[in-house]
């Protein structure tokens, strides 16, 4: 089999369009219910749930014998809950920080899940129980009654973030007031971590426990860059989430033996690093051009300022000032010569000599109209 | 004034509450007659903000018993509006002013309901109450402290509540927004309306305020501005540093409010 199938035959490829389905429904719900994790800055909790799954995969595995995939994913939705309630015991009752709980629980769960697949592979007659896949995922082993699940389990998942949809709202913006209004916090948040949950164990079979939390905050993340409306976001987020997903695992599955974790992941930077770059608003770009922008007005006022100051001094429009005195005048700032030109562009300033500028009647009255009455105290 | 008439607004009993071993409020009673303007005051740490939350069941009593127009909390939740400190929320949430204003209507329309255009209505004639109509729209991040803080005050004002309790609504706004609170405020009061604030600013006490809760973890004084407002209420309060006030002179620091 060659590494790369001919994109031709992608449409009618059954196996990828089976993976295709289930990485688009798993990005989409990931991504959307990952967006009440970073808007209540728990994006780590994400992190902590999908690592604390992978002793309850290897559990329910031992247990049962069983390596149906709801099977696995119930052990491995059990345990992230687990995982989460010990979380919350921790911070309630001792005074171990959030991070550090997360942290502590993160770890140990996940150091547990591997001694027992590490157990599991020792195991006789249980040498390709293949539970290596949920560390990193293998999207070619989706099939398609899993991508069934995968979607009936996304869509409730969906449905109660829109039936919850003020309720989690509240407890993302302000869960006092939510609380004061008689909703019941605590349970709202039982039900959004519940949903968390099972969107980040359905997606443990292709992206793997080790990975899984970025298609949680990743796309949320990128999402919140193009929108100012928590329905933007987590409806972008999930966009994000799908478009990741699909194209990370159909690469990695047109790829022998590439994991797809890490693919997906790879997918999901991209995303990431251009709406940081060039989001409307919030984007590094927009932000350099604001920027520049405000530094030219501020460094056009500056000189005007100046220039009237000098017209004052001399007391005469016609004597010119060379540049070099202009750029004295406040020590550090360059480029006098584009903003006089600017300047000159608007008839604010005219040029007397080679390097000599004045400044016009008009400029005179701009400066005046732009900070009156200042010349009495501008520096000679 | 006909607060003589009715039950107490507020009725707080023995009300105790303890962070780990340290008490928080201290066998606070407190009794606040229906149709005033209360400021709660007194140092920070002193229990200010806890005393409002315990009210509202946000911090658990360990012990003590609050009755809201004479009937437990529970029963008058619909009573009751809460402004929590501006502080508590992070304003860079994806939201728009007329969208967090509406959240008032949440309790209101309880589980499930989405707010439609009656509440829409609502939350805008609230934000012209506080001058905010122009800026229903605006991406909540865009807004000055003070324009944060009456975006609050309108979420409040949407629940038409008898009772608003509110946490330090006067902290660090502009004198625009001080009006126009106070203004809000005045209305309430005409309205038969109780209004509590926890309040910082001891200059304006007697300015803004009818009554007055003097408070440091336990009950120090309470009642009608004019004769608990003393300099030596507040060097109990305050143990003996009272930062603002000293300049004024012996004897009541201040007349009869209005």
């Amino acid at each position: 089999m060659s590494a790369v199938v001919p994109l031709l035959d992608f449409l009618g490829d059954y196996t990828l369009r089976t993976v295709a389905l289930g990485a688009a429904a798993l990005g989409t719900v990931s991504g959307a219910l990952g967006s009440y994790a970073v808007l209540r800055k728990r994006s780590l909790l994400g992190d902590a749930i999908s690592h604390a799954a992978l002793p309850g995969i290897a559990l329910a595995f031992l247990l049962t014998g069983s390596k149906a995939t709801l099977v696995l994913l119930a052990g491995a939705a059990a345990a992230g809950w687990l995982g989460t309630l010990l979380v919350m015991r921790i911070v309630g009752t001792t005074r171990v920080k959030e991070d550090s709980a997360l942290g502590i629980v993160l770890s140990v769960f996940f150091g547990l899940g591997l001694v027992l697949l590490t157990h599991i592979q020792k195991l006789p007659d249980a040498s390709q129980a293949g539970l290596d896949r949920f560390l990193f995922g293998q999207a070619a082993t989706l099939l398609h009654r899993d991508v069934v699940m995968i979607a009936g389990l996304g869509a409730v998942a969906l449905l109660v973030a829109m039936l919850f949809w003020k309720e989690f709202k509240l407890l993302s913006f302000d869960p006092d007031f939510g609380a004061s209004l008689g909703f019941p916090m605590r349970a709202v948040d039982v039900v959004l971590t519940s949903v968390l949950v099972l969107s980040i164990v359905i997606g443990l079979q292709t992206v793997g426990v080790v990975l899984m939390s970025a298609m949680v905050v990743a796309p949320a993340a990128a999402a919140r860059q193009w929108t100012d409306r928590m329905g933007g976001m987590v409806a972008l987020a999930g966009a994000f989430g799908a478009l990741a997903g699909v194209s990370g695992s159909v690469l990695s599955s047109l790829t022998a033996r590439l994991p797809t974790g890490p693919t997906i992941v790879l997918c999901l930077t991209a995303v990431v690093l251009v709406s940081l770059a060039l989001a409307p608003n919030r984007g590094l770009v927009w932000e350099w051009v604001r920027d520049q922008r405000s530094r030219r007005a501020l460094q056009t006022d500056a000189v005007l300022s100046d220039l009237r100051a000098l017209a004052r001094q001399h007391d005469s429009l016609d004597h010119g000032h060379s540049i070099k005195v202009l750029e004295a005048m406040r020590f550090g700032r360059g480029g006098a010569r584009s903003t006089l030109e600017t300047l000159a562009e608007r008839g604010w300033a005219r040029r007397t000599g080679a390097d000599e500028w004045s400044i016009t009647p008009a400029g005179l009255a701009e400066a005046e109209r732009r900070a009156p009455g200042k010349d009495e105290e501008e520096r000679p | 004034m006909s607060e003589e008439q009715q039950a107490p607004a507020i009725e707080v009993n023995d009300l105790t509450v303890a962070y780990r071993e340290k008490p928080v409020l201290w066998d606070v009673d407190m009794e606040v007659p229906a149709g005033v303007i209360m400021a709660i005051v007194g140092p920070n740490g002193a229990g200010k903000s806890t005393l409002i939350k315990a009210m509202l069941g946000l911090v658990r009593a360990a012990a003590g018993q609050v009755l809201i127009h004479g009937r437990p909390y529970d029963q008058q939740r619909q009573l009751v509006a809460y402004v929590p400190q501006r502080g508590s929320v992070d304003w860079d949430f994806p939201t728009s002013v007329l969208d967090v204003v509406m959240m008032g209507c949440y309790g209101a329309l309880g589980w499930l309901r989405r707010p439609g255009k009656k509440e829409r209505a609502a939350a805008l004639a609230a934000l012209e109450q506080v001058g905010m109509q122009d800026f229903a729209e605006r991406q909540i991040s865009q807004l000055s402290g003070g324009q944060q803080q009456r975006v609050f005050l309108a979420r409040a004002l949407v629940q038409s509540a008898r009772l608003y309790l509110m946490d330090e609504p006067f902290q660090g706004v502009d004198a625009k927004t001080e009006r126009a609170i106070v203004e809000v405020l005045r209305r309430l009061r005409a309205e038969g309306k109780t209004v509590v604030c926890v309040h910082h600013d001891l200059e304006t006490v007697p300015e803004y305020f009818d009554w007055v809760f003097l408070l440091n973890v336990r009950r120090i004084a309470a009642g009608r501005v004019g004769e608990v407002f003393t300099e030596e209420n507040l060097r109990l309060t305050y143990g003996g540093r009272v930062p603002l006030l000293q300049r004024g002179g012996g004897g009541a620091v201040v007349g009869a409010g209005r």
